[in-house]
């Protein structure tokens, strides 16, 4: 469960989900906030911020380290996710409703490209070897 | 191959998440770095401290070694048991390791050094015991192990879980330790709490952290230690000090006796160089996380944050910073982070002390 099927992953351990609307909600996975523990700081893009794919554009701070976020495809951002800046820990409580914020995609086909879920999962057991 | 401590496989047991630290494999935490925080502040907590590295001295003329080797004063340590924080510094006036020394008889000193200088440590001291001392022995500890049970519940704990042991312990006072059966069991710690730092035989070891464990003493990880010893104003060696950094620049001033004519290792190099920085902390002000290595900006010179976390008892983000000499408690500073200036408020050390927050902003 703490690799949903329907959403879409990357290398660098942010999720991406299709929205009916065509925006793409991202946020940091399950197995990301294990990795950096109590969550204590979350800083998002602005809204109306054009991202290229692969650019750092948010930035999530647990107690023990910092760690950029970095945007699954290109695309203008939309809305940020305000509660969740607020309230940080939310990401470890669940880490796929704690989105951080959405994207417009410059193009929708990208979302194609990014993993799925059993390529994520086998993304992370490899690198706990 | 990570070395390990006698209590690894229980660690696992318990959940923890592993980490390499300083080629030692060690637990991080168990869940929540923030729980565990809380539960030695508010209750009791233990943490395994294997990895640190008891030395003997023994001999005919301890003191008078002690106190040419250490910048505190072994003369400091007259009632048996009683412990003392100092530095060995090297020539130059620069940190070879922090440590605790415990006065037990005139001619039995004990030893407790970090483990990540441990052998550096004792090759120093080996040298030095050559050149000054020959008459004495240094003996690494390996066949001992120790657990630190630490938070206001700590004492009361580790009585229930050792029978006999209050009897021998109660009148400890805080920086003093005891002989009970096959313990050793100091009133010392890294947290600002009271509690006991334990060290008993290798093979004895597991059962003892069960032991605590089932007398309702959680298992605590290097994570909260760090956040722990942040709030609680003591310096972790490497970062806060080391070998390229003056002392007196890093809150170690209370520690190092320039005044009496007693001459020490390092103390010439000292006296040579006045300290230009001095080492406060600080509170974040606005949103964000401090951390090591950001530069302060201060209207005296610039600054640099030597330790920084997030703060689970004040629930802000506070910093050891060091900073020009006339910058003053109470005055407001800019810390860079990534591309934005966030305000700091610089305030007295420590934090956070028995539980409570000691910091009013």
């Amino acid at each position: 469960m703490s690799i949903p099927n329907n959403l879409k992953y990357t290398k660098s351990h942010e999720w991406a989900r299709q929205e009916a609307d065509g925006t793409v909600t991202v946020g940091i996975t399950h197995h990301a906030q294990e990795l950096l523990g109590d969550m204590v700081y979350v800083e998002n893009p602005a809204v109306g911020r054009q991202l290229k794919a692969g650019e750092e554009c948010a930035v999530v701070e647990s107690v023990k380290a910092a760690s950029d976020v970095y945007a699954p495809l290109a695309g203008e951002v939309v809305a940020a996710n305000a509660e969740v800046a607020d309230a940080p820990e939310q990401i470890n409580q669940d880490a796929y409703a704690a989105w951080m914020f959405k994207i417009k995609p410059a193009n929708p086909a990208d979302l194609a490209g990014l993993l799925d879920a059993t390529a994520y999962q086998a993304l992370v057991e490899s690198e706990a070897h | 191959m990570l070395k390990q401590t006698p209590l690894n496989s229980l660690h696992r047991a318990m959940g923890a998440r592993m980490v390499d630290f300083g080629g030692w494999d060690m637990p991080v935490n168990y869940g929540s770095q923030i729980e565990e925080h809380h539960q030695v502040r508010r209750d009791a907590g233990m943490f395994d401290v294997c990895h640190m590295l008891v030395v003997d001295v023994t001999g005919a003329g301890i003191r008078e070694f002690l106190r040419y080797l250490l910048a505190n004063n072994a003369d400091k340590l007259k009632e048996p048991g009683k412990a003392l924080y100092s530095c060995m510094l090297n020539p130059a006036g620069g940190v070879i390791d922090d440590l605790i020394v415990y006065f037990m008889r005139e001619d039995w000193f004990r030893i407790v050094v970090n483990a990540g200088t441990a052998e550096k440590d004792v090759a120093w001291m080996e040298q030095q015991r050559a050149a000054h001392a020959p008459q004495l022995a240094i003996k690494p500890r390996r066949d001992l192990a120790m657990i630190a049970v630490q938070g206001p519940n700590a004492r009361e704990k580790t009585w229930q879980a050792i029978a006999g042991s209050r009897a021998a312990t109660e009148s400890l006072k805080p920086f003093q330790a005891g002989e009970f059966a096959q313990y050793f069991i100091g009133r010392t710690g890294y947290t600002g709490e009271d509690g006991f730092e334990i060290m008993l035989p290798v093979a004895e070891a597991g059962s003892l952290w069960q032991t605590l464990h089932d007398c309702g003493v959680g298992p605590i990880g290097l994570g909260a230690r760090d956040t722990l010893r942040l709030e609680a104003g003591m310096n972790l060696y490497g970062q806060d000090m080391g070998e390229d950094v003056n002392p007196l620049e890093a809150g170690l001033a209370w520690t190092i006796d320039l005044v009496s004519p007693r001459d020490f290792i390092g103390k010439q190099a000292l006296l040579a160089k006045p300290a230009a920085m001095q080492m406060l902390g600080l509170v974040l002000l606005d949103k964000g996380v401090l951390r090591g290595h950001q530069k302060v900006v201060t209207p005296h010179g610039d600054g640099e944050i030597t330790s920084g976390s997030f703060s689970p008892t004040l629930s802000q983000s506070i910093a050891f910073a060091r900073m020009p000499q006339a910058v003053a408690v109470g005055d407001t500073v800019q810390v860079e982070i990534r591309d934005k200036r966030l305000n700091a408020k610089v305030v007295k050390l420590p934090f956070a002390r028995n539980g409570k927050s000691l910091t009013t902003i």
